[in-house]
């Protein structure tokens, strides 16, 4: 044990720490939505933002980011790759909810086999992403996107270094423009989600349904509609949360999304799954517990002491810090 | 780790079903031509490695460099009918077990190279030994492996035990630092080998860490490193989390040297940290680099550059070409050949040990290049 690391560069881990569950935080987004509206886990929520990575990236290939792209090519490179992840993740999730839930739900079938159809679908997705060299093989593509399809089991990098400079000292640690940028986005996004399901006609489905599903298809919400739409707003919020990791991380492999995920659904319990703003602060409290972890008993114990954390907050609230259900939020 | 589904292990049944088919028609046709020909060099190697999956590049490095051994066998033995039978194990040790049963029952096999990995050569190794069918790999550097007992394991490198010193020397030595800061991934070899490095160099190690295999964010991690400030940081691990580590370190301010060992020495290192944050690595390798001769018909015959091990494939292939001109036909006669090995090679000169170590480890010292090339520097004990 060790607390002189942890006193003498507390701020370092706890900004470094914000940022890393600002990313959990995006991601914990969707399973809490998804959570609250169906009573389901949607273990394939991690596939979801594995494929805005391997957007991100693939668009940095397409438009021709290289290592010497100047910081302005960089920036507006980003910005279309955040814009086509948000639409690729939303459109994965959209067909997740297609394929992997609606067949399942229109039956009756127990929330146990949706939940298998989850886990199912997940390693669909990993492994297709995994194989994607011999499916571009087999439709004869594999020689025109060598570059998108080659290695598909190892680690790629984005096209181009992510220019980062240093803006000011807090303490004992100077922010830099990366720490910014993907910690503001997060919240940025996180505010616009929360407003839109307190204040929007759509976002008083959504809590509808989340509170009674029967009440209110008779008070004429379409069921469907919001859950289709509660798929697309946690898919887009993962791919936003893809783009942001991948400025961060730089690189994605077709399983990157499994410890992520499972990060990301522990996020959600830990603030209290089915709340958007418990999403917020258990990621975040996830992410600085982790690097505190990390610090005091060394980097191999921080998931011990991030789960011992979690553990401890459910024998005391035993539904999450904030604990409060989607649909008892207030409009 | 390895995921796979069902429809790939059928295949490979299938495929693995179609060989040895096809093998027990070769065999009838060998007894009767032998006899008329009189030739005794008829012979059928298994080679046991990843071809397909996650970790197929070191697979195909070493059956690529076993190619130029058999085109020059052919070359000066034209009459030959010298036979290699690819069993691609993914390099799953489950799956490697179930194909070295295959190999055991293919009477026509009377030696293996490989398996590739320590976990295959792990779960194999008992299958081998008791059949008497010996096995040499390129590339399996667990030191535990030659403790089983097994009379048929041998291996034509170093084991980590012999990385660790050279690697931990090169540091005092070469680079004198002040302060070195020691990094593992918590697995077997990483630890293995970190652990070593730390006890070589004693005083001089100012701190350590241990990161997780599938580890992405560095950031605790970096901290540590940044308020330690080192001159030289080794990493014991694999090039996944190596890459992404370096990259991290870099753009957190650091700037000592990076030193790892083999597990690192792969171009998905550069990959994954980028050319500039690799640049100027030092790795530690039991491998040979291809230069000479040996490159130039690798090049010619695969069509691109040797990789890791590619030498050590070679070497291992030509032991058995060797032994199979010496006319040691079956099982028991290529074990002794083997054993009784006692010749230079293109890596080195090769003798084993009584548990199938090899007696001469020379370790050597690589670098990263600016534009991201892994290129040799020199021996380094």
């Amino acid at each position: 044990m060790d607390f002189n690391l942890l006193t003498h560069h507390f701020f370092e881990l706890t900004i470094t720490g914000i940022a890393l569950g600002s990313v959990y935080a995006l991601v914990a987004l969707g399973y809490t939505m998804v959570y609250g509206v169906l009573r389901l886990i949607n273990f394939a929520h991690s596939e979801v933002f594995l494929y805005g990575t391997f957007t991100t990236l693939w668009v940095t290939y397409f438009m021709g980011g290289t290592a010497n792209s100047s910081t302005g090519a960089i920036i507006g490179m980003l910005l279309v790759a955040l814009v086509m992840s948000m639409l690729v993740s939303g459109g994965v999730a959209l067909l997740l909810e297609k394929f992997a839930y609606r067949p399942l739900i229109k039956r009756n079938a127990p929330q146990l086999i949706a939940l298998i159809s989850a886990i199912g679908a997940s390693f669909f997705l990993s492994e297709a992403m995994g194989l994607r060299d011999r499916i571009a093989g087999f439709v004869g593509l594999d020689d025109n996107l060598s570059r998108y399809v080659q290695s598909a089991r190892d680690t790629r990098s984005i096209a181009f270094e992510i220019p980062r400079k240093n803006l000011f000292p807090i303490f004992d640690y100077t922010v830099n423009t990366t720490d910014v940028l993907v910690i503001a986005s997060a919240l940025l996004m996180m505010v616009v989600l929360d407003q839109f399901i307190r204040r929007s006609r759509m976002g008083r489905g959504v809590r509808a349904v989340a509170q009674d599903p029967e009440s209110a298809a008779l008070m004429g919400v379409n069921s469907v509609r919001v859950v289709q739409l509660t798929f697309w707003l946690g898919g887009i919020m993962a791919g936003a949360a893809a783009t942001l990791y991948m400025i961060r991380i730089g690189a994605t492999k077709f399983d990157a999304g499994f410890i992520l995920g499972v990060k990301a659904f522990t996020a959600a319990v830990m603030g209290g799954i089915g709340n958007l703003r418990g999403a917020l602060v258990g990621g975040l409290v996830l992410g600085v517990a982790e690097n505190y972890g990390s610090a005091i008993f060394g980097t191999q114990w921080k998931d011990v002491v991030a789960f011992v954390l979690l553990v401890v907050i459910l024998l005391f609230r035993p539904t999450g810090l904030l604990g409060e259900s989607l649909g008892k939020a207030r409009a | 780790m390895i995921r796979t589904s069902r429809s790939w292990r059928f295949a490979a049944a299938a495929v693995a079903a179609g060989l040895s088919l096809a093998a027990c028609g070769t065999t009838n046709d060998s007894n009767s031509s032998s006899s008329s020909s009189g030739k005794s060099c008829d012979a059928t190697i298994a080679f046991l490695g990843p071809t397909t999956g996650p970790y197929a590049n070191l697979g195909i490095n070493i059956i690529d460099g076993a190619k130029v051994a058999q085109e020059d066998f052919k070359k000066s033995n034209p009459d030959c009918k010298f036979d290699v039978k690819t069993f691609d194990s993914q390099g799953d040790p489950d799956k490697a077990k179930n194909l070295a049963v295959q190999i055991v029952n293919d009477d026509n096999i009377i030696g293996v190279l490989g398996p590739t990995f320590s976990g295959e050569s792990d779960s194999t190794g008992k299958a081998f030994n008791e059949a008497g069918l010996v096995t040499v790999s390129a590339s399996a550097t667990n030191p535990l492996l030659t403790t089983h007992g097994w009379t048929t394991f041998h291996r034509i490198l170093g084991n980590d035990n012999t990385q660790g010193p050279p690697a931990a020397d090169y540091i005092k030595n070469e680079l004198k630092p002040q302060k070195v800061f020691v990094v593992d991934d918590s697995s077997e070899y990483g630890k293995g080998l970190g652990d070593i490095v730390k006890n070589k160099l004693g005083s001089l190690v100012s701190d350590s860490d241990e990161v997780q295999q599938g580890q992405t964010d560095f950031s605790a991690t970096v901290t540590k490193v940044k308020a330690d400030n080192p001159d030289v940081l080794f990493y014991g691990g694999y090039y996944p989390e190596a890459g992404l580590f370096i990259k991290q370190l870099r753009a957190g301010g650091w700037t000592g040297q990076f030193v790892s060992g083999d597990g690192t020495k792969d171009p998905g290192f550069v990959e994954a940290a980028g050319a500039k944050a690799a640049a100027g690595t030092i790795l530690t390798c039991p491998c040979v680099d291809s230069t000479g001769d040996f490159l130039a018909k690798y090049k010619q015959i695969n069509g691109q550059d040797p990789g890791t091990y590619s030498p050590e494939g070679y070497d291992a292939m030509n032991i058995f070409m060797q032994g199979v001109k010496a006319g040691n036909t079956d099982r028991s006669k290529m074990l002794d050949w083997v054993n009784n090995y006692d010749q230079d090679a293109l890596t080195k000169h090769i003798k084993f040990t009584s548990e199938g170590e090899v007696t001469e480890t020379p370790i050597y010292a690589y670098k990263v290049n600016p534009n991201g090339d892994i290129v040799g520097i020199k021996q380094i004990n």
